[in-house]
Protein backbone atom coordinates (compact mmCIF):
# COMPACT_ATOMS: atom_id res chain seq x y z
CA UNK A 1 0.00 0.00 0.00
CA UNK A 2 2.43 2.25 1.18
CA UNK A 3 4.55 1.48 -2.28
CA UNK A 4 1.67 2.60 -4.03
CA UNK A 5 0.90 5.88 -1.97
CA UNK A 6 4.67 6.96 -3.00
CA UNK A 7 4.28 5.75 -6.06
CA UNK A 8 1.37 8.22 -6.75
CA UNK A 9 2.55 10.81 -4.68
CA UNK A 10 5.67 10.96 -7.02
CA UNK A 11 3.22 11.14 -9.90
CA UNK A 12 1.87 14.06 -8.68
CA UNK A 13 5.15 15.58 -8.74
CA UNK A 14 5.83 14.46 -12.01
CA UNK A 15 2.80 16.15 -12.96
CA UNK A 16 1.36 13.67 -15.15
CA UNK A 17 -1.43 13.62 -13.34
CA UNK A 18 -4.93 15.42 -13.82
CA UNK A 19 -6.51 16.39 -10.49
CA UNK A 20 -8.63 19.13 -11.56
CA UNK A 21 -11.76 17.78 -10.39
CA UNK A 22 -10.86 17.66 -6.80
CA UNK A 23 -11.60 20.58 -4.61
CA UNK A 24 -9.56 23.65 -3.59
CA UNK A 25 -7.82 23.78 -0.42
CA UNK A 26 -7.83 25.82 2.06
CA UNK A 27 -5.40 29.24 1.54
CA UNK A 28 -1.85 28.31 3.52
CA UNK A 29 -1.06 31.66 5.13
CA UNK A 30 2.56 32.35 4.61
CA UNK A 31 3.88 33.34 8.02
CA UNK A 32 7.31 34.71 9.80
CA UNK A 33 8.27 33.24 12.89
CA UNK A 34 7.31 36.02 14.94
CA UNK A 35 3.43 35.50 13.65
CA UNK A 36 3.49 32.08 14.05
CA UNK A 37 5.02 31.93 17.50
CA UNK A 38 1.96 32.34 19.18
CA UNK A 39 0.40 28.74 17.61
CA UNK A 40 3.03 27.24 19.89
CA UNK A 41 1.74 28.48 23.41
CA UNK A 42 -1.70 28.81 23.79
CA UNK A 43 -3.35 28.85 26.91
CA UNK A 44 -6.80 26.81 27.09
CA UNK A 45 -7.86 23.64 27.76
CA UNK A 46 -6.92 21.80 24.43
CA UNK A 47 -4.34 19.67 23.11
CA UNK A 48 -2.71 20.82 20.40
CA UNK A 49 -0.43 19.20 17.53
CA UNK A 50 1.93 21.42 15.61
CA UNK A 51 3.98 19.33 12.86
CA UNK A 52 7.26 20.91 10.68
CA UNK A 53 6.95 18.84 7.67
CA UNK A 54 7.47 19.96 4.14
CA UNK A 55 6.74 18.06 0.80
CA UNK A 56 10.30 17.10 -0.13
CA UNK A 57 10.46 15.47 2.92
CA UNK A 58 9.39 11.46 2.83
CA UNK A 59 9.51 10.73 6.50
CA UNK A 60 7.00 13.65 6.68
CA UNK A 61 5.05 12.62 4.01
CA UNK A 62 4.67 9.15 5.19
CA UNK A 63 3.31 10.22 8.52
CA UNK A 64 0.38 12.77 7.24
CA UNK A 65 -1.66 10.04 7.24
CA UNK A 66 -1.86 9.51 10.37
CA UNK A 67 -2.14 12.61 11.53
CA UNK A 68 -4.91 13.45 8.82
CA UNK A 69 -6.66 10.43 10.38
CA UNK A 70 -6.38 11.77 13.83
CA UNK A 71 -8.06 14.70 12.98
CA UNK A 72 -10.73 12.68 11.62
CA UNK A 73 -10.72 10.93 14.94
CA UNK A 74 -11.16 13.39 17.27
CA UNK A 75 -12.57 15.77 15.36
CA UNK A 76 -15.30 16.52 18.00
CA UNK A 77 -12.79 16.62 20.60
CA UNK A 78 -10.88 19.63 21.74
CA UNK A 79 -7.86 18.93 19.77
CA UNK A 80 -6.16 20.96 17.19
CA UNK A 81 -3.89 20.27 14.19
CA UNK A 82 -1.64 22.58 12.51
CA UNK A 83 0.73 21.76 10.02
CA UNK A 84 4.27 23.78 9.35
CA UNK A 85 5.18 23.18 5.86
CA UNK A 86 9.01 24.55 5.57
CA UNK A 87 8.96 24.33 1.67
CA UNK A 88 10.46 27.24 0.06
CA UNK A 89 7.53 30.50 -0.49
CA UNK A 90 8.69 29.99 -4.02
CA UNK A 91 7.12 26.70 -4.41
CA UNK A 92 3.89 27.49 -2.70
CA UNK A 93 1.91 27.28 -5.81
CA UNK A 94 3.91 25.01 -7.78
CA UNK A 95 4.37 21.97 -5.21
CA UNK A 96 2.37 23.22 -1.52
CA UNK A 97 -0.98 23.97 -2.71
CA UNK A 98 -0.72 20.86 -5.41
CA UNK A 99 0.45 18.74 -3.13
CA UNK A 100 -2.48 19.49 -0.04
CA UNK A 101 -5.15 19.50 -2.79
CA UNK A 102 -4.28 16.25 -4.13
CA UNK A 103 -3.80 14.47 -1.07
CA UNK A 104 -7.33 16.37 0.31
CA UNK A 105 -5.23 17.61 3.35
CA UNK A 106 -7.93 18.75 5.96
CA UNK A 107 -6.05 20.33 8.63
CA UNK A 108 -5.01 23.54 8.74
CA UNK A 109 -1.59 24.54 6.99
CA UNK A 110 0.50 27.01 7.07
CA UNK A 111 3.88 28.23 5.20
CA UNK A 112 6.62 28.98 7.48
CA UNK A 113 8.80 31.55 5.46
CA UNK A 114 11.31 32.59 7.75
CA UNK A 115 15.13 31.25 6.55
CA UNK A 116 17.05 32.58 9.59
CA UNK A 117 16.41 29.39 11.14
CA UNK A 118 19.25 29.22 13.47
CA UNK A 119 17.35 32.08 15.27
CA UNK A 120 13.66 30.54 15.59
CA UNK A 121 14.65 26.70 16.21
CA UNK A 122 15.91 27.21 19.61
CA UNK A 123 12.68 28.96 20.80
CA UNK A 124 10.98 26.15 19.17
CA UNK A 125 12.77 23.19 21.15
CA UNK A 126 16.80 23.96 22.08
CA UNK A 127 17.30 20.41 21.57
CA UNK A 128 15.98 20.36 17.99
CA UNK A 129 18.39 20.16 15.55
CA UNK A 130 16.01 21.60 12.98
CA UNK A 131 15.50 17.97 11.16
CA UNK A 132 11.93 17.33 10.21
CA UNK A 133 9.57 15.88 10.62
CA UNK A 134 9.19 17.44 14.20
CA UNK A 135 6.23 17.43 16.07
CA UNK A 136 4.92 19.32 19.54
CA UNK A 137 2.36 18.22 21.43
CA UNK A 138 1.20 20.61 23.92
CA UNK A 139 -1.56 21.29 25.93
CA UNK A 140 -2.19 24.30 29.41
CA UNK A 141 0.38 21.86 31.57
CA UNK A 142 2.62 19.99 29.30
CA UNK A 143 4.69 20.08 26.28
CA UNK A 144 6.57 17.10 24.50
CA UNK A 145 8.49 16.77 21.41
CA UNK A 146 9.15 14.25 18.99
CA UNK A 147 11.75 14.28 16.36
CA UNK A 148 10.29 11.35 14.16
CA UNK A 149 7.52 9.96 11.83
CA UNK A 150 4.68 9.01 13.87
CA UNK A 151 2.96 5.75 12.69
CA UNK A 152 -0.94 6.02 13.68
CA UNK A 153 -0.92 3.62 16.68
CA UNK A 154 2.22 5.66 17.92
CA UNK A 155 0.18 9.25 18.18
CA UNK A 156 -3.21 7.74 19.02
CA UNK A 157 -2.02 6.39 21.87
CA UNK A 158 -0.33 9.76 22.91
CA UNK A 159 -3.07 11.92 21.67
CA UNK A 160 -5.55 9.52 23.00
CA UNK A 161 -4.01 9.67 26.89
CA UNK A 162 -3.75 13.82 26.57
CA UNK A 163 -7.06 14.40 26.13
CA UNK A 164 -8.35 11.67 28.65
CA UNK A 165 -6.07 13.49 30.92
CA UNK A 166 -7.60 17.00 30.09
CA UNK B 1 36.61 -8.83 39.05
CA UNK B 2 38.09 -9.70 35.64
CA UNK B 3 34.20 -10.41 34.23
CA UNK B 4 33.64 -7.07 35.71
CA UNK B 5 35.74 -5.54 33.96
CA UNK B 6 34.84 -6.85 30.83
CA UNK B 7 30.97 -5.89 31.13
CA UNK B 8 32.05 -2.33 32.35
CA UNK B 9 34.23 -2.08 29.44
CA UNK B 10 31.58 -2.82 27.04
CA UNK B 11 29.52 -0.86 28.23
CA UNK B 12 31.86 2.00 27.95
CA UNK B 13 32.13 1.00 24.52
CA UNK B 14 28.45 1.17 23.69
CA UNK B 15 28.23 4.96 25.25
CA UNK B 16 31.06 5.82 22.97
CA UNK B 17 29.30 4.41 19.97
CA UNK B 18 26.10 6.40 21.22
CA UNK B 19 27.60 9.43 22.35
CA UNK B 20 30.78 9.64 20.46
CA UNK B 21 28.86 10.19 16.83
CA UNK B 22 30.25 12.91 15.00
CA UNK B 23 33.13 15.54 15.68
CA UNK B 24 32.51 18.53 17.73
CA UNK B 25 35.06 21.88 17.17
CA UNK B 26 38.22 21.14 18.22
CA UNK B 27 38.13 17.41 17.30
CA UNK B 28 40.83 16.23 14.91
CA UNK B 29 39.11 14.82 11.94
CA UNK B 30 40.26 11.88 9.82
CA UNK B 31 41.09 11.70 6.26
CA UNK B 32 39.23 9.92 3.86
CA UNK B 33 39.70 8.59 0.15
CA UNK B 34 36.29 8.75 -2.03
CA UNK B 35 35.12 8.92 -5.81
CA UNK B 36 35.65 11.89 -7.36
CA UNK B 37 33.13 12.99 -10.50
CA UNK B 38 36.08 12.76 -12.69
CA UNK B 39 36.74 9.40 -11.65
CA UNK B 40 39.75 9.85 -9.82
CA UNK B 41 40.07 9.00 -5.73
CA UNK B 42 40.51 11.94 -3.69
CA UNK B 43 41.92 12.20 0.12
CA UNK B 44 42.75 15.34 1.87
CA UNK B 45 46.44 14.12 1.72
CA UNK B 46 46.23 15.19 -2.01
CA UNK B 47 46.62 18.76 -1.02
CA UNK B 48 49.98 19.04 0.85
CA UNK B 49 49.87 22.98 0.09
CA UNK B 50 46.28 23.39 1.17
CA UNK B 51 45.71 25.37 5.05
CA UNK B 52 42.52 23.43 5.48
CA UNK B 53 39.40 22.67 4.26
CA UNK B 54 35.96 23.43 3.94
CA UNK B 55 33.57 20.20 3.88
CA UNK B 56 30.78 20.40 2.86
CA UNK B 57 28.11 17.43 2.92
CA UNK B 58 25.43 18.31 0.49
CA UNK B 59 23.33 16.52 -2.90
CA UNK B 60 21.34 17.09 -6.20
CA UNK B 61 18.02 16.61 -4.78
CA UNK B 62 17.56 18.62 -1.49
CA UNK B 63 16.03 22.00 -2.18
CA UNK B 64 18.34 24.03 0.30
CA UNK B 65 21.69 21.63 -1.33
CA UNK B 66 20.31 23.27 -4.43
CA UNK B 67 19.99 26.52 -3.17
CA UNK B 68 23.83 26.61 -2.06
CA UNK B 69 25.19 25.46 -5.32
CA UNK B 70 26.22 28.57 -6.46
CA UNK B 71 27.43 30.04 -3.10
CA UNK B 72 29.51 27.02 -3.01
CA UNK B 73 31.33 27.81 -6.03
CA UNK B 74 31.82 31.26 -5.26
CA UNK B 75 33.37 30.17 -1.20
CA UNK B 76 35.55 27.89 -3.44
CA UNK B 77 36.82 30.93 -5.62
CA UNK B 78 37.23 33.15 -3.00
CA UNK B 79 39.30 30.56 -0.35
CA UNK B 80 40.84 27.96 -2.52
CA UNK B 81 43.59 30.22 -3.40
CA UNK B 82 44.10 31.37 0.29
CA UNK B 83 44.74 27.68 1.38
CA UNK B 84 40.75 26.41 1.52
CA UNK B 85 39.24 24.54 -0.85
CA UNK B 86 35.53 23.40 -0.55
CA UNK B 87 35.53 19.95 -0.60
CA UNK B 88 32.07 18.96 -1.63
CA UNK B 89 30.72 15.58 -0.55
CA UNK B 90 27.42 13.39 -1.12
CA UNK B 91 26.55 10.92 1.46
CA UNK B 92 23.08 9.80 0.17
CA UNK B 93 22.16 6.04 -0.85
CA UNK B 94 20.73 6.27 -4.21
CA UNK B 95 18.54 3.77 -3.28
CA UNK B 96 16.53 6.14 -1.26
CA UNK B 97 17.23 9.47 -3.50
CA UNK B 98 17.75 8.15 -7.01
CA UNK B 99 18.67 11.84 -7.71
CA UNK B 100 21.81 11.19 -5.71
CA UNK B 101 23.25 8.41 -7.78
CA UNK B 102 27.38 9.13 -8.61
CA UNK B 103 26.03 9.22 -12.58
CA UNK B 104 23.70 12.16 -11.45
CA UNK B 105 26.17 13.90 -9.87
CA UNK B 106 28.61 13.78 -12.55
CA UNK B 107 25.99 15.25 -14.71
CA UNK B 108 25.21 17.86 -11.80
CA UNK B 109 29.05 19.09 -11.37
CA UNK B 110 28.78 19.20 -15.20
CA UNK B 111 26.09 21.68 -15.56
CA UNK B 112 26.93 24.05 -13.15
CA UNK B 113 31.01 23.70 -13.67
CA UNK B 114 32.03 22.68 -10.06
CA UNK B 115 35.02 24.08 -9.75
CA UNK B 116 35.90 21.98 -6.56
CA UNK B 117 36.06 18.16 -6.00
CA UNK B 118 32.48 16.05 -5.47
CA UNK B 119 32.99 13.01 -4.31
CA UNK B 120 30.32 10.01 -3.76
CA UNK B 121 30.43 8.42 -0.17
CA UNK B 122 28.93 5.43 -1.48
CA UNK B 123 29.41 3.37 2.05
CA UNK B 124 28.37 6.53 3.86
CA UNK B 125 31.01 6.05 6.53
CA UNK B 126 32.32 9.03 5.98
CA UNK B 127 29.57 11.31 6.95
CA UNK B 128 28.78 9.41 9.96
CA UNK B 129 32.35 9.96 10.86
CA UNK B 130 32.24 13.18 10.92
CA UNK B 131 28.18 13.17 12.02
CA UNK B 132 26.76 15.14 9.45
CA UNK B 133 22.97 14.82 9.70
CA UNK B 134 21.83 17.54 6.99
CA UNK B 135 22.61 18.60 3.36
CA UNK B 136 24.36 21.37 3.23
CA UNK B 137 26.32 20.64 6.57
CA UNK B 138 29.66 22.09 6.46
CA UNK B 139 32.60 21.54 8.63
CA UNK B 140 36.07 23.77 8.35
CA UNK B 141 39.56 22.08 9.11
CA UNK B 142 42.35 23.89 9.76
CA UNK B 143 45.60 21.73 9.50
CA UNK B 144 47.46 21.84 12.44
CA UNK B 145 51.09 19.63 11.78
CA UNK B 146 49.92 16.58 10.88
CA UNK B 147 46.06 16.56 12.60
CA UNK B 148 42.87 18.16 10.70
CA UNK B 149 41.64 20.11 13.40
CA UNK B 150 37.60 20.56 13.42
CA UNK B 151 37.41 25.08 13.48
CA UNK B 152 33.28 25.27 12.37
CA UNK B 153 30.45 22.87 11.92
CA UNK B 154 26.97 23.65 10.99
CA UNK B 155 25.33 26.58 8.20
CA UNK B 156 26.89 28.10 5.47
CA UNK B 157 25.25 31.70 5.73
CA UNK B 158 21.79 32.43 7.36
CA UNK B 159 19.52 32.64 4.33
CA UNK B 160 19.32 29.71 1.98
CA UNK B 161 16.24 31.41 0.09
CA UNK B 162 17.53 34.92 -0.64
CA UNK B 163 21.51 35.58 -0.92
CA UNK B 164 20.68 39.08 -0.79
CA UNK B 165 19.24 38.94 2.32
CA UNK B 166 22.16 37.20 4.16
CA UNK B 167 22.89 39.24 7.58
CA UNK B 168 25.60 36.21 8.86
CA UNK B 169 27.73 34.65 6.22
CA UNK B 170 28.65 31.76 9.50
CA UNK B 171 31.32 29.87 7.22
CA UNK B 172 32.90 32.80 5.45
CA UNK B 173 33.48 34.18 8.81
CA UNK B 174 34.59 31.51 10.23
CA UNK B 175 37.08 31.05 7.33
CA UNK B 176 38.44 34.89 7.91
CA UNK B 177 38.58 34.32 11.86
CA UNK B 178 40.25 31.09 11.11
CA UNK B 179 43.12 32.76 8.46
CA UNK B 180 43.45 36.09 11.29
CA UNK B 181 44.69 33.36 13.44
CA UNK B 182 41.67 33.59 15.79
CA UNK B 183 38.77 31.36 16.74
CA UNK B 184 35.73 31.41 14.86
CA UNK B 185 32.55 33.03 16.28
CA UNK B 186 30.31 31.46 16.60
CA UNK B 187 32.09 27.99 16.10
CA UNK B 188 28.94 25.71 15.43
CA UNK B 189 25.62 26.32 14.15
CA UNK B 190 22.55 24.49 13.39
CA UNK B 191 22.50 23.55 9.76
CA UNK B 192 19.69 23.98 8.05
CA UNK B 193 18.84 21.74 5.32
CA UNK B 194 17.35 17.95 4.26
CA UNK B 195 18.63 15.05 6.16
CA UNK B 196 20.89 12.80 4.82
CA UNK B 197 19.17 9.93 3.27
CA UNK B 198 20.66 6.37 5.36
CA UNK B 199 18.51 3.28 5.15
CA UNK B 200 19.72 2.79 9.39
CA UNK B 201 18.56 6.08 9.95
CA UNK B 202 14.63 5.78 8.67
CA UNK B 203 12.29 6.42 11.64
Amino acid sequence: MKIIRNAVITFLFLGFLNFSTLPDPKSVPVMNFKQFEPELHKKNDSVYLVNFWATWCAPCREELPAIEKEKEKYKNEKFRILLVSLDMPSQLNSRLLPFIKFNQIKSDVILLNDPRQNEWIDKVDPGWSGEIPFTVIYGKDFRNTYNKSFSFKELDSIINLKLNSL
Amino acid sequence: MKRMMLVFGFALLSLALVHGQGYKVGDKASDFKLKNVDGKMISLKDYPNAKGFVVVFTCNNCPYAKAYQDRLIELDKAYKAKGYPVIAINSNDPSLSPEDSYDKMIVRAKEKSYSFPYLFDETQEVYRSYGAQRTPHTYLLKKEGNALVVKYIGAIDDNYQDPSQIENKYLSNAIDAVLAGNEPQPATTKAIGCGIKDKTKRT
